[in-house]
């Protein structure tokens, strides 16, 4: 795991990785696209894209961070931010409860990290989800830290770069949840007076509320090869419309094709091409 | 604004059925035939209670089904009410005019303003054609379009919010639904003119919110504003949509909820047994409280209007600092 930083607190070791349930679980690991078995060391080395057929699997957004930002130089911020439970909240289990089971499992106090980095000696204002905490869903805490993550950039006069894999809005937290939306959109419309880009990379997947603010403000739009990104989710879609939905709709390509996007990038040139767009406008 | 429909919702319907007999009396009073008026005003004292009775304690799905209800105002019939010289403007210059949302410019006390609200239709032609007030991409860049022309001419900007939601469809989808939210959210978090939301139904996550960014934001009291329809709630929870009663009770998503969470601004009080059931009245509070509003955000600057916006987003959510 060579791209694990080592003063980075919080990493994943293997060991914890074990205690974790996942497809990732292992040491063999088998393609979703492929159903190649594959040694997972080999995998990791390829930054969790199969060898074999290329598709790009969940990445750890610390591993993420470690990879794509210069060796050592991400200083994580805000993670003295806790979320609450404003509502109450209850369904099948506390969400109290949930936070508490979720936090243990994974060592994250919430759905997302952020900080400062550097890319090509470039410094950035830089924030990505952690999907595996509660499908990457945007309670306070996740829009509180992206807000600070355009605030951050604003007064340092920085780049913004922000990797979003969520299912938008975090239904456990309500109405609060829902104006993060505008919270986080007016952070950048502060931010864009300071005329430095911000780069929003989309992941799979980026759907509802965090798509429908933040993460389609971007100067520039990246997304991973075949990231399912969209507003409404394919299942609401398909029962409203009452009928299939056609093949590759709502994927990276697909929203190339429409304009919706402004590039697709493979895992393996993120980094190279992030450092070439803040070279041409940072 | 008569509202032609018999349209009750279950516990609307003792009541409504005793002001039918109510009626009935009149008109036999009226005719000669006998005299009833004792018996009136007994029934008419009993409508009074069994109203304040129902509405004292109005669970939270049936505010839901309040701020649904048919016959309520949509945000056309304030502006007849409330607004003159009501000139629309359909264009959003990029694909197709959406009538879910409709925008134009008009007069308020006469000075001239903007108003954009969502638009459901009363029959079902005319839902056809407002999609049951759920906007595609085109109605939220007909918005910004409309508010950007409000900034560049200083007029202060009104916002109806009424949909259950943006519309989840393949081609909404294809043409940016969510980029078409957002825009509109960071257009309005930048605006310089006063910016006051109006939350008169249903107030259904992303869709409503893009046009909800306001220096003020008030709800009529039986509205409802959430981050997702009871329903969807529910199926998402407990895989089951009927449950929306308890999911509308999970989120507490009513005018008062909100209050007290401090996400709004007023709550506007609605006429006994709500606001369809006197149009008039409705549209005549929901302007006090307009007036009262814009005349404290005509005291602010540009800037200081752009600055208290901000801090009012801000300032929303609910996290510990351990900092
Ligand atoms: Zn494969």
């Amino acid at each position: 795991m060579a791209w694990f930083s080592k003063k980075q607190p919080r990493i994943s070791r293997p060991e914890e990785d074990e205690a974790r349930p996942s497809r990732m679980q292992g040491l063999w690991v088998k393609c979703e696209e492929c159903s190649e078995i594959i040694y997972r060391p080999e995998i990791e080395k390829n930054l969790n894209v199969c060898p074999n057929c290329g598709h790009h699997m969940p990445w750890p957004a610390r591993a993420r961070l470690a990879a794509v930002l210069d060796p050592d130089s991400f200083e994580e911020l805000d993670r003295e931010l806790e979320p609450q439970d404003p509502l109450g909240f209850m369904d099948s289990k506390r969400y109290r409860d949930r936070l508490k089971a979720t936090r243990k499992n994974l060592d994250e106090a919430d759905a997302f990290i952020s900080g400062l980095g550097r890319i090509e000696g470039t410094q950035v204002s830089v924030g990505c989800f952690l999907f595996e905490f509660m499908g990457g869903s945007m309670g306070s805490v996740v829009g509180e830290k992206v807000t600070r993550v355009f605030e951050r950039a604003r007064e340092r006069n920085l780049p913004a770069i922000i990797f979003s894999a969520s299912g938008g809005a975090r239904m456990q937290e309500g109405i609060f949840s829902l104006m993060q939306m505008a919270k986080t959109s007016a952070a950048i419309a502060r931010f864009r007076e300071v005329r430095k880009p911000y780069i929003s990379v989309l992941l799979h997947p980026t759907t509802g509320g965090v798509a429908a603010s933040f993460s389609w403000l971007g100067d520039v739009i990246l997304a991973e090869p075949k990231a399912l990104i969209g507003f409404a989710g394919p299942r609401v879609i398909e029962q409203t419309i009452r009928q299939k939905l056609p093949e590759g709709f709502q994927r990276s390509e697909f929203l190339l094709d429409h304009g919706m996007i402004d590039a697709i990038v493979p895992r393996k040139e993120l980094r190279q091409k992030l450092g070439q767009l803040l070279g041409l406008l940072a | 604004m008569a509202i032609a429909t018999t349209y009750a919702l279950d516990f609307e319907r003792p009541l409504i059925e005793l002001e039918r007999k109510i009626d009935e009396l009149k008109a036999l009073s009226q005719s000669g035939a006998s005299d009833f008026t004792a018996e009136i005003a007994r029934l008419e004292k009993k409508a009074k209670r069994l109203q304040s009775e129902i509405f004292s304690d109005l669970s939270r799905w049936q505010v839901v089904q309040l701020s649904r209800h048919p016959a309520r105002p949509y945000f056309l019939d304030y502006v007849q009410h409330l607004f003159t010289d009501f000139f629309e403007l359909e264009g959003d210059r990029r694909f197709a005019a959406d009538a879910a949302i409709v925008g134009g410019f008009a007069r308020f006390d006469g000075e001239p303003v903007l108003v954009i609200g969502h638009q459901k239709g009363r029959s079902t032609k005319e839902n056809m054609q407002r999609n049951f007030g759920m906007p595609r991409p085109e109605g939220y860049r007909k918005a910004q379009r409309l508010m950007k022309l409000a900034e560049r001419f200083r007029r202060p900007i009104f916002t109806f919010v009424d949909t259950p939601g943006a519309y989840p469809g393949l081609g909404a989808e294809e043409r940016g639904q969510a980029e078409a939210i957002a825009v509109c959210l960071e257009t309005m978090s930048g605006l310089t003119v006063p910016v006051i939301t109006t939350v008169v139904g249903e107030g259904g996550s992303g869709g409503a919110l893009a046009i909800g960014v306001g220096n003020r934001v008030l709800m009529l009291e039986n509205s409802v504003y959430s981050v997702i329809s009871p329903e969807g709630c529910a199926s998402i929870l407990w895989r089951d949509g009927s449950r929306a009663d308890k999911a509308a009770d999970a989120m507490k998503l009513t005018a008062r909820d909100l209050h007290g969470f401090k996400i709004i601004d007023e709550v506007i009080p609605e006429p006994p047994g709500g606001a369809h059931r006197d149009p008039a009245k409705m549209a005549e509070s929901v302007g006090k409280s307009l007036r009262k509003h814009l005349s404290q955000l005509k005291q602010l600057s540009p800037e200081a209007l752009v600055d208290d916006r901000y801090r009012k987003f801000r300032a929303m959510g609910v996290f510990l600092d351990n900092a």
